[in-house]
C-alpha cells in the first residue's frame, strides 16, 4: 500500500488508540499473568532478566518466596561468581580518605605538585608509602606539563617510551599485535621488565589496554589513579547487576541513584562517587526515603555537584569579613553569597516534583535554611561539616511552615523532614517507581495506592514497593513486556541470557555509551528518564544490534561466550532459550531462512536473537 | 507525558501496512533524481541555559557593571573586553570567530528573547522549548518535526540529530534519524544486517518496527557516504567537543544531496552556578569555533541554509554567591546563515534596571521565541501553516526581519 499521507496516519492512529485506551484499558490492567510468564516477568521486572536456569530456580523456590527474599536482600548470600570479581576492586571498599590517600584524584596531584616544598602541602595524612606514590605522580605531572607547555608535538595519545624495557619487537607486539600475541608478551615478562614497563606507560593506557586485570591495575595506580577509581566502580556496578543474586537491590541502586543523580566528570565528584552509591544511596533502597534525602543532602558528591559547599549567608560573610580584616586575617573568596542550585533540584527532582506545588521563594528559603552545609575538606579528607557561622539565621518560611530565626543546622533538617513527608513527595516518588517497574504510563489507581503507602508508613520504601508488587496491574497483561530497556539493561540482561564470563566489563561499559546512557556520565540532575522515547532511535537501535552480534561472537575483549552451551541446532530453540517464550513469527522465520540461505552458527543465531526486538522489551 | 507518541506513529505505519514496500529505494531514487539543494534549517540547542548576558554583553549598561563585579565582560577596548557590535553591545572575546561572520552580515543576533512560560526548572523549559509550547506538557511533537511536510517520497535523512538519541525536537509524525557519526552508521555484518532488517520490519511491535524501518532505510541511503573519508572544504577546522564534530556530520550530509532539511545538534554544560568565567570561555570558543568553521566548510552553500541557536532560559542579572548566576528568565539567540539579513541585533532591549527585570531578577523577554522560529520555519523552509507550527501560538503582527526578503 503507498503511504499517501504519514500526518493524516498520524492522527487517525491517535484517535484509534485513545479509543482503545478507553475501551481496553480495564481489561488488559485485569487481566493476570500465570505461570512461566509471571516468573519471567518478575525476573524481568524486579531483576535484570534471567539467567540460564533462574526460572526453574525460582519457580522451585516458589515466586512469592523469591520477592520476599529480594526485599530482604541483606538475608541473600553473595556467589563465588561476584565476590571473586569484586574482589581485586578494593578502591570501592574505601572511605573517602583512604581513596584520597591510596589513590590521590587529579586536583590533589595538581595541588601537590605547585606547593612543591611547601610544608602544608594538602598530603599530610598520608602513610610514607602513599606520599611517595603522590610525589611520583606529581612529577610525572610536571614533567607531562612542562613538555605540554613546550609545545613539543606530542603524539596523541603519546607512545610510551619503550627504549630499553622491551626489544624492538616485544614494542611492536604492545602497539599493534594481536590479542593473542598480546597476551603472549605480558605472560613472557620479566619481574624487572614489569616494573619498568609500569614506569613506562604513558597516559591514556596506550598499548596496555590489552594487558591482564593486575597489571593494568597496577599501571593505573602507578600513571592514573583516577583511572582506576572509575574503572572500578563501574566494573563494580557490572558485576553485581550481571551476578549479583540479590536482583532487585541493585535495580533499585541504578533506579535511586539516578533519581539523586551526580555527574561524576565535575571535579572531585570523580572520587566522591563511589563513597556516594555505597553510603547514601544503597543502604537506604529499601529503607525509609528521608534517611535517603538525608544522605544524599549531607555527601559530599552532592554538596560539590549541586554547588550548597559553596553556598553562604551574604551578610554573615561580610561580617566575618570586616572582622577578619580587622585582625588582618584574610578569607578565602570563593564563598561569598547564597547559591540555589541545590535547594531548587532538592524540591524539583528529588522530593515533590516540578508540578509539586513549590515557588520560586520556596527555592530561596530552602537555599537559605541550607547555608552552611559544607564539605569539610574537600582535597584530602572529605566529609560533611555544618559551619554555623556562615548559616543565615533568619526567618524562613518554607512551603508555608515557620522556620524560627536563630537556628543553626537543623534548619535544613527541618526541611527534609518537611518535603520528605509532603503528599506531593509521595505522588513523585510512586510515580517515578511504577514508571520504571510497571509502565511508561501506570494506571493512576495504582499510583494513588503506593502514594498512600508512602505516606502511611511515613515513606518505608520497602512498604511502597510491596504495595506494587502485590498489585493486579504488576502482573498483568498490559504491563507484560510493556516497558523497553534501558541501555543498562538491555547489555546486563543480554549478558545474563547468554551467560558470559566477563573478565573485564570495559568493553560492556563502552557498549552502554554507544546505546546512549554512559553509567554516571549524565550531567544534568535530571539523570535520564525511564521511558521508551527515550531510548528508541535509529542510532540506539543500531548500537544494539551491532553490541548483540559482538557479544554473542565472542568478539568483546574480556567477555567470553562458551559456544558449546549456545550449540543448539534448532533456531527455535536457541530463541526460546535466550528469550524464555516463544519467538515471534517474524523472528522465528528469520532464524529459519538463514543468512543468504546458509544456517547461522549458534553464535550467530544468539546475537541475532539478542539483537532481536522481542529482547529490548522487558 | 508523551510516552506514547512513538508508538502511535508506528502503528499509523502498521495500520497502513507498507511494511512490505521497499519505501527506501524509492525514495532513495527520489533523492537522487530531485535537484539537492534544498532549504536547510539547522538547530542548536545550548543545554543548561547559558548566561546570555556574558555572551551578548550589554556593555552600555551601567547595570550590567553593577550587578556583576566579579564575573562581568569588560568593555570593548579593555583588557579582555567586549567585541563592539553596535556600540551597545558586544560578543564576548571567545566569540570571535562569530565577529567576523556578523561583520559579512551572515549573523543576526535576537536579544531578550526566550519562553514566556515562567518556569525555572531546565527539563520543563527545554520540553517547552523542543515542543514549541510553553507552559503545555501534553504536547506530543516536537517544532523540528512539525516543520516538516508530510511528504510520501522524502528522503529518510530529511531529518537527522547527532547524537544516540532522539531529542524533543525532532520526535513526532515524521521519520527522523539520530546517529553518531555517518561512518559508524552500519550493521557490522551485513548479512546479520538482512536478517534483523526482516525481523524488524515485520515485527508486530509496532514501535521498534517503525524505529527498525526507519533505521534501515537510512541506512542504504547512507551506505556510499559511510565510505568516504570527509574533509572539510576552504580550510574549515572544526574545534574538538561535542559541537564541532556534531556540525561536521551535518555539513557532510549536506554536500553529499541525501535530501537533508532539518538538522539537530546540541552541547552541554552552560550551567554555571559557581566560577561561570572560569568555564565560559573555553565553551564560547567550541561554541563560536564550531558555528564559525560550519559556514566556512559549507561557503556557498550557505545560500541554501539557516542556522538557529537556543538556550532553554537565561541567568539572573546579578552574580550569586559563588562567582556564578543562578536560573534566570531571557536569554539570547544567534541566527547565521546566506538568507540572513545579519549584522544587526534585534529585538527590543527591556533595560536592567531593577523595575525593569523580571520578578526583579532576570531580564525580561520582549520577543517570544516562537516568534524567531516561525519567520525563520516560514520564509527560509516555506512551512504554510505558522498555527500548526506552534499550536496555540499567535505570532507578532510585525516580523522581526531576519531573513533577507
Amino acid at each position: 500500500m503507498k503511504l499517501s499521507n504519514r500526518f493524516t496516519l498520524f492522527a487517525a492512529a491517535l484517535s484509534c488508540a485513545a479509543l482503545l485506551q478507553v475501551g481496553g484499558a480495564a481489561t488488559a490492567w485485569d487481566k493476570k499473568l500465570k505461570g512461566d510468564e509471571k516468573t519471567l516477568h518478575a525476573l524481568n521486572r524486579l531483576g535484570f532478566g534471567p539467567r540460564p536456569g533462574d526460572l526453574e530456580a525460582v519457580k522451585k523456590l516458589g515466586l512469592d518466596k523469591w520477592i520476599d527474599r529480594q526485599l530482604n536482600p541483606s538475608a541473600i548470600p553473595e556467589t563465588a561468581a561476584l565476590t571473586e570479581r569484586l574482589e581485586p576492586l578494593d578502591s570501592v571498599r574505601l572511605s573517602m580518605s583512604d581513596m584520597t590517600a591510596k589513590y590521590p584524584p587529579q586536583q590533589l596531584i595538581r595541588a601537590f605538585a605547585n606547593a612543591k616544598g611547601r610544608s602544608n602541602s594538602p598530603a599530610n595524612n598520608m602513610t610514607g608509602e602513599q606520599r611517595k606514590n603522590l610525589e611520583q605522580l606529581a612529577e610525572r605531572y610536571r614533567t607531562q606539563r612542562e613538555k605540554k607547555d613546550s609545545g613539543a608535538a606530542a603524539p596523541k595519545p603519546p607512545r610510551p617510551d619503550l627504549r630499553g624495557v622491551l626489544t624492538p619487537q616485544q614494542a611492536r607486539t604492545l602497539l599493534r599485535g594481536t590479542p593473542e600475541e598480546k597476551a603472549k608478551l605480558f605472560a613472557s615478562l620479566t619481574p624487572d621488565q614489569r616494573q619498568k614497563l609500569i614506569a613506562a606507560a604513558p597516559p591514556g593506557m596506550r598499548g596496555m589496554k590489552d594487558a591482564p586485570p593486575e597489571l593494568r591495575r597496577e599501571v593505573m595506580a602507578k600513571t592514573a589513579p583516577q583511572l582506576l577509581v572509575t574503572t572500578d566502580l563501574i566494573e563494580n556496578k557490572l558485576y553485581r547487576a550481571i551476578y549479583s543474586e540479590r536482583q532487585l537491590e541493585e535495580v533499585l541502586v541504578d533506579f535511586w541513584f539516578n533519581h539523586f543523580n551526580v555527574y561524576l566528570n565535575k571535579g572531585p565528584v570523580r572520587h566522591l562517587t563511589t563513597s556516594y552509591e555505597r553510603d547514601a544511596i544503597r543502604p537506604h533502597v529499601l529503607g525509609k526515603f528521608k534517611d535517603m534525602v538525608l544522605a544524599t543532602a549531607q555527601h559530599p558528591a552532592m554538596l560539590y555537584y549541586l554547588d550548597n559547599w559553596q553556598s553562604v549567608d551574604p551578610a554573615a560573610l561580610q561580617n566575618m569579613q570586616r572582622r577578619a580584616r580587622r585582625a588582618g586575617l584574610k578569607i578565602p573568596n570563593r564563598a561569598r553569597g547564597l547559591n540555589e542550585n541545590y535547594g531548587r533540584e532538592l524540591l524539583e527532582l528529588h522530593t515533590l516534583g516540578v508540578d509539586g506545588g513549590y515557588s520560586q521563594q520556596d527555592v530561596i528559603e530552602v537555599a537559605r535554611c541550607f547555608t552552611g552545609w559544607t564539605i569539610a575538606t574537600v582535597l584530602n579528607d572529605p566529609k560533611f561539616q555544618f559551619i554555623d557561622r556562615v548559616h543565615d539565621k533568619g526567618e524562613k518560611t518554607v512551603l508555608g511552615q515557620k522556620i524560627a530565626s536563630g537556628g543553626g543546622q537543623e534548619d535544613a533538617l527541618r526541611v527534609i523532614d518537611i518535603v520528605s513527608s509532603h503528599p506531593s513527595t509521595a505522588k513523585f516518588v510512586s510515580r517515578k517507581l511504577a514508571q520504571r517497574f510497571v509502565a511508561d504510563e501506570p494506571p493512576q489507581a495504582l499510583l494513588d495506592r503506593m502514594a498512600a503507602t508512602f505516606l502511611k508508613t511515613n515513606g518505608d520504601l520497602r512498604e511502597v514497593m510491596r504495595t506494587m508488587i502485590a498489585s493486579r496491574e504488576f502482573f498483568s497483561d498490559a504491563a507484560y513486556r510493556a516497558k523497553m530497556k534501558s541501555p543498562f539493561e538491555m547489555v546486563v540482561s543480554a549478558a545474563r541470557a547468554i551467560d558470559a564470563d566477563v573478565d573485564s566489563a570495559l568493553a560492556l561499559s563502552r557498549a552502554i555509551d554507544e546505546l546512549g546512557q554512559p553509567l554516571y556520565r549524565k550531567e544534568e540532575p535530571t539523570g535520564y528518564y525511564n521511558t521508551a522515547e527515550e531510548w528508541v532511535s535509529t542510532a540506539g537501535l543500531l548500537a544494539r544490534m551491532n553490541f548483540s552480534l559482538s557479544l554473542a561472537q565472542g568478539k568483546l575483549n574480556g567477555v567470553k561466550i562458551d559456544e558449546a552451551k549456545l550449540a543448539a541446532a534448532d533456531p527455535q530453540a536457541a530463541a526460546r532459550a535466550l528469550l524464555h517464550t516463544e519467538p515471534s513469527a517474524s523472528t522465528r522465520a528469520t532464524l529459519e531462512k538463514g543468512l543468504e540461505g546458509k544456517p547461522p552458527t549458534p553464535a550467530l543465531m544468539a546475537g541475532l536473537v539478542l539483537g532481536s526486538p522481542e529482547f529490548q522489551r522487558r | 507525558m508523551n510516552t506514547r507518541r512513538l508508538f502511535l506513529r508506528h502503528s499509523a505505519l502498521a495500520m497502513a501496512g507498507f511494511g512490505t514496500a521497499p519505501l527506501w529505494m524509492q525514495r532513495a531514487l527520489h533523492a537522487a533524481s530531485t535537484p539537492s539543494r534544498k532549504k536547510i534549517l539547522v538547530s542548536i540547542f545550548q543545554r543548561g541555559a547559558a548566561d546570555g548576558l556574558n555572551i551578548i554583553v550589554p556593555f552600555a549598561e551601567r547595570g550590567y557593571y553593577d550587578a556583576r563585579p566579579t564575573i562581568a565582560v569588560p568593555e570593548p577596548g579593555k583588557p579582555e573586553g567586549a567585541l563592539d557590535l553596535n556600540g551597545r553591545f558586544g560578543l564576548h572575546p571567545a566569540l570571535a570567530p562569530l565577529k567576523k561572520l556578523y561583520d559579512d552580515k551572515q549573523l543576526a543576533i535576537v536579544t531578550a528573547t526566550g519562553s514566556p512560560d515562567p518556569t525555572r526548572s531546565h527539563f520543563d523549559a527545554q520540553d517547552y522549548m523542543e515542543s514549541g509550547t510553553p507552559g503545555r506538557k501534553s504536547t506530543r511533537d516536537g517544532w523540528l518535526n512539525r516543520a516538516l511536510r508530510a511528504e510520501p517520497q522524502a528522503s529518510p535523512v530529511r531529518a537527522v540529530s547527532i547524537g544516540p538519541r532522539l531529542p524533543r525536537s525532532l520526535r513526532g509524525p515524521n521519520a527522523a534519524v539520530a546517529l553518531n557519526a555517518v561512518a559508524d552508521f552500519r550493521v557490522q555484518e551485513e548479512s546479520a544486517g538482512m536478517a534483523l532488517e526482516s525481523m524488524y520490519t515485520a515485527s508486530r511491535d509496532t514501535q521498534l518496527s517503525g524505529a527498525g524501518k526507519e533505521t534501515f532505510e537510512a541506512l542504504k541511503l547512507l551506505e556510499s557516504l559511510r565510505k568516504q573519508n570527509y574533509s572539510p572544504a576552504n580550510g574549515a577546522r572544526y574545534p574538538q567537543g561535542r559541537l564541532g564534530p556534531s556540525l561536521m556530520q551535518i555539513a557532510q550530509l549536506i554536500k553529499a544531496g541525501v535530501g537533508l532539511e532539518v538538522a539537530f545538534a546540541d552541547m552541554g554544560g552552560w550551567d554555571h552556578h559557581t566560577n561561570e568565567m572560569a568555564q565560559l570561555p573555553n565553551m564560547l570558543r567550541e561554541f563560536g569555533g564550531a558555528l564559525a568553521a560550519f559556514a566556512q566548510d559549507m561557503g556557498d552553500r550557505m545560500a541554501d541554509i539557516v542556522l538557529v541557536t537556543m538556550s532553554e532560559f537565561g541567568r539572573t542579572v546579578h552574580e550569586n554567591g559563588n562567582r556564578g548566576t543562578d536560573h534566570g528568565h531571557a536569554n539570547s539567540m544567534f541566527v547565521i546563515g546566506g538568507p540572513v539579513a545579519g549584522g544587526a541585533i534585534h529585538g527590543t532591549w527591556p533595560g536592567l534596571n531593577r523595575d525593569q527585570l523580571y520578578e526583579g531578577r532576570d531580564l525580561a523577554i520582549t520577543t517570544d521565541f516562537r516568534d524567531v522560529l516561525s519567520e525563520l520555519a516560514t520564509s527560509h523552509l516555506g512551512v504554510a501553516n505558522a498555527a500548526a507550527l506552534f499550536p496555540g501560538f499567535q505570532p507578532a503582527s510585525k516580523p522581526l526581519g531576519l531573513l533577507h526578503a
